[in-house]
């Protein structure tokens, strides 16, 4: 919690003056997204839990009908990730706020560094310039390192296919919409203007905005503007975030930064070993040039 | 096979049979020099046969739903676990206990301790299979296991971990095939082979070295992909690789103790006299190393908590979970290491060897699924065709281990004196250039091993 103080303090003192400007003292290679990169700021504040966003995903991905029609909302009795058959999901939380239950809708958030890219042996992600982050199931092996790894537990696995499992994951409507300068379905069928879809540098400058504005509606954060490098979707709430199912212990750094340590002693490993080992057994034995000497050694062995 | 053995049937053991004159076949080398009625005979009252037949009535047409029908099939198929305990065991678990292979082959090959040699072969071959089995495993749980030859051919993603482990496994699995080749190659009657890898042992061995450390730690890299589910004392962003690496290395020595000692008393007919006689001090000078091992292994894993300043974990029901780990799994052992090696307790050694296997694969498990998802309500309790679908596939490793080590000469030498290869390397004309040599092996064995009687295999050379 206290680094979440020390986020709101920063924010508070920071927000308007450095908004915009490139952060300065990262480590060399931290990547802040596309600078055209879209995204959608989701206020979870008028979210209503209509699910019709889920409808209309279900529609613009072609995906299999539903157990349960999306205007059914007893759905909302348990809490619900993204499966291989629905790549949004809304769910429901009680809080101790009056003014009802609040909603939030779950999709990929479309990381500007993602984990699931990151932690890929095929390359079967890419993060395009438009800010969506997509997957090509005609090369993808099928480890499920990428599950593994989302920080948001995102992807869903068509397990039940036996010859052509694949990830099955939001796409922000890539093929369909967002190549075309488009919103997601999920955004032009919203009745209650929850998600606003733009450039991800402009929707923080909204999102700073509205708090600024109503402060008292707001917490005083934009989950995504930071968490895991920076995410693509940004969320605003009325109540502390994770009392409505974000994981708040994330931290700002892309994931692919807890792998780097590894990483780098590959090549050290590599170059440092064969000299090192090699030199052990010079000085534990020494052969004769051009000698069996393994053969030879043992005789001289079992002769002592 | 140990009845005939005591009837007097000779078995294979080189090139010629008894006489001297008439090669063995490569259908008697099969049936172990055996006819086929003998064979079938003794096939047939191994109980161990009726079970594993069993196993595998019930568990191949498993393994074959599994790829006509789905993983989800076969397992729950759950988003939130997607590595089920195909990988958590067949993958993570066999992996570190086949570290045996670049042990022995650098404490032979690097540091030239030859007194170790009745048992490199079998630590060779411990590491090959324990490989090609985690394999198998993987291919069993990948979604598209045709496609495993991408990472290689079709689509680079260089900056991933698991492309390193792909890459690793693969090369490393051909090092270990050309290492355990020599034993394949004096069995079939090849000496050209055998020579062959001879010459690049040294370099096969180096290369299992590195391989070795970059993938046992790449495992253990593997879960830094995610830091927030993974419980954090099985967690470390800095050490993961570390602790993964060090612990292999008292679970592939163990590995070698727990099979080395099921092979002398299962298959004793088929274990020679240097193999048998050397097997105790053997024991002995691999538990001292599993102990180096495991000391190392508690230390680094005790940094690891202290490092991230993890202590207040250790009070939760997910410390006292971890406390049955590293008590049953790292310190037990360990106290009980010291005191049996120190009094020469070798049966107390082989029942400290099994705890440490019990306790690496544990903590394997721990990471990849107990302790995952630590933060969610509910444990992935692994379907019951999964865990058939393991223990068959563990059977048929078993079966395989037992099948090479019936035959090829892993745990017996070989008593060729092979056609092509002039019999006697010309030793003695070599000896006074040698003139160090001698010394400083012979030293540096009796000092660390209170001698261990050469004889066994000047008599298996000549």
């Amino acid at each position: 919690m206290k680094r979440r103080d020390f986020l709101k303090a920063c924010m508070l003192c920071g927000a308007a003056t450095t908004l915009g400007v490139p952060r300065k003292g990262w480590g060399a290679g931290s990547f802040e997204g596309y600078p055209e990169g879209m995204g959608v700021l989701v206020d979870l504040t008028r979210c209503v839990g209509c699910r019709s966003c889920e409808a209309a995903c279900n529609k613009e991905q072609q995906l299999p009908a539903p157990d349960m029609p999306f205007d059914d909302q007893s759905v909302f009795e348990e809490k619900r990730r993204p499966t291989e058959k629905a790549y949004t999901v809304v769910n429901r939380y009680e809080t101790k706020q009056e003014g009802g239950p609040v909603y939030r809708k779950i999709q990929c958030n479309h990381c500007n560094e993602p984990a699931c890219l990151t932690s890929c042996f095929v390359n079967a992600y890419t993060k395009t310039k438009e800010g969506a982050v997509i997957y090509n199931p005609k090369i993808c092996v099928g480890c499920r390192n990428c599950m593994i790894a989302c920080p948001f537990n995102v992807p869903g696995y068509s397990y039940s296919s036996a010859f052509n499992p694949v990830v099955k994951k939001c796409i922000f409507c890539y093929d369909t919409r967002l190549k075309n300068g488009r919103p997601p379905a999920c955004v032009e069928i919203c009745p209650q203007e929850v998600l606003t879809f733009g450039h991800r540098q402009d929707l923080l400058k909204i999102g700073h905005e509205r708090i600024r504005e109503t402060p008292d509606k707001y917490v005083d954060h934009i989950y995504g503007e930071k968490e895991v490098g920076g995410t693509g979707w940004l969320y605003l709430s009325g109540v502390p975030f994770d009392q409505v199912g974000f994981d708040t212990t994330l931290g700002n750094e892309p994931i692919i930064s807890n792998v780097k340590e590894f990483l780098g002693t590959v090549p050290m490993v590599l170059a440092i070993w064969p000299a090192l080992f090699t030199g052990f057994h010079l000085l534990a034995s020494r052969k004769d040039h051009g000698e069996q000497g393994h053969d030879h050694e043992k005789k001289e062995e079992g002769k002592q | 096979m140990n009845r005939y053995k005591r009837e007097g049937v000779a078995t294979v053991d080189a090139l010629h049979k008894g006489n001297g004159e008439t090669k063995w076949t490569l259908k008697e080398k099969l049936l172990l020099g055996l006819t086929t009625q003998q064979y079938i005979i003794q096939a047939l009252r191994n109980p161990f046969n009726w079970i594993l037949a069993v196993i595998f009535a019930i568990g191949l047409p498993l393994i074959a739903g599994r790829f006509l029908f789905g993983l989800s099939w076969v397992t729950h198929s759950s988003n939130d676990y997607p590595w089920g305990l195909f990988l958590a065991f067949g993958l993570f678990g066999m992996v570190p206990l086949s570290s045996s292979s670049f042990q022995l082959g650098t404490a032979v090959e690097i540091f030239g301790r030859h007194d170790m040699e009745p048992i490199e072969r079998l630590g060779l071959l411990n590491g090959l299979l324990g490989y090609f089995f985690a394999v198998c495993f993987l291919l069993v749980d990948l979604g598209q296991p045709w496609r495993l030859p991408y990472p290689m051919v079709v689509a680079w993603g260089p900056a991933a971990v698991l492309f390193l482990v792909a890459w690793h496994v693969a090369t490393y699995l051909s090092v270990q095939v050309a290492e355990v080749s020599v034993a394949f190659f004096e069995w079939i009657g090849f000496p050209m082979g055998k020579r062959g890898v001879r010459k690049i042992t040294l370099g096969l061995t180096v290369a299992g070295i590195i391989l070795s450390t970059l993938h046992q730690g790449a495992l253990g890299a593997l879960f830094t992909y995610a830091p927030g589910k993974v419980h954090p004392l099985w967690y470390s962003a800095s050490f993961q690789w570390l602790h993964f690496f060090v612990s292999s290395i008292p679970g592939g020595l163990c590995m070698v103790i727990v099979v080395s000692t099921i092979a002398r008393k299962t298959m004793a007919w088929r274990c020679d006299e240097r193999f048998k006689k050397n097997l105790d001090k053997l024991t002995i000078a691999l538990a001292k190393g599993a102990s180096m091992g495991l000391a190392t292994y508690l230390t680094i894993k005790l940094i690891g908590v202290a490092h991230d300043n993890k202590w207040e974990h250790l009070a939760t029901g997910w410390g006292a979970w971890y406390a049955v780990e590293m008590v049953g799994g790292v310190i037990l052992p360990l106290i009980l290491f010291a005191y049996a090696i120190r009094n020469n307790k070798v049966g107390l050694i082989r029942f400290c060897a099994v705890l440490t296997v019990v306790g690496v694969v544990l903590n394997r498990l721990n990471t990849a699924m107990i302790a995952f998802n630590w933060k969610m309500a509910e444990r992935e309790i692994p379907h019951w065709r999964e865990v058939i679908i393991c223990i068959t596939l563990y059977a048929i490793y078993i079966a395989v281990y037992r099948f090479i080590l019936a035959r090829m000469p892993i745990i017996y030498g070989w008593k060729a004196v092979e056609e092509t290869v002039p019999a006697v390397e010309p030793a003695t004309g070599n000896v006074p250039t040698q003139g160090p040599v001698p010394a400083a092996v012979g030293s540096y064995r009796s000092s660390v091993d209170e001698a261990i009687s050469p004889t066994g295999y000047i008599s298996v050379k000549e």
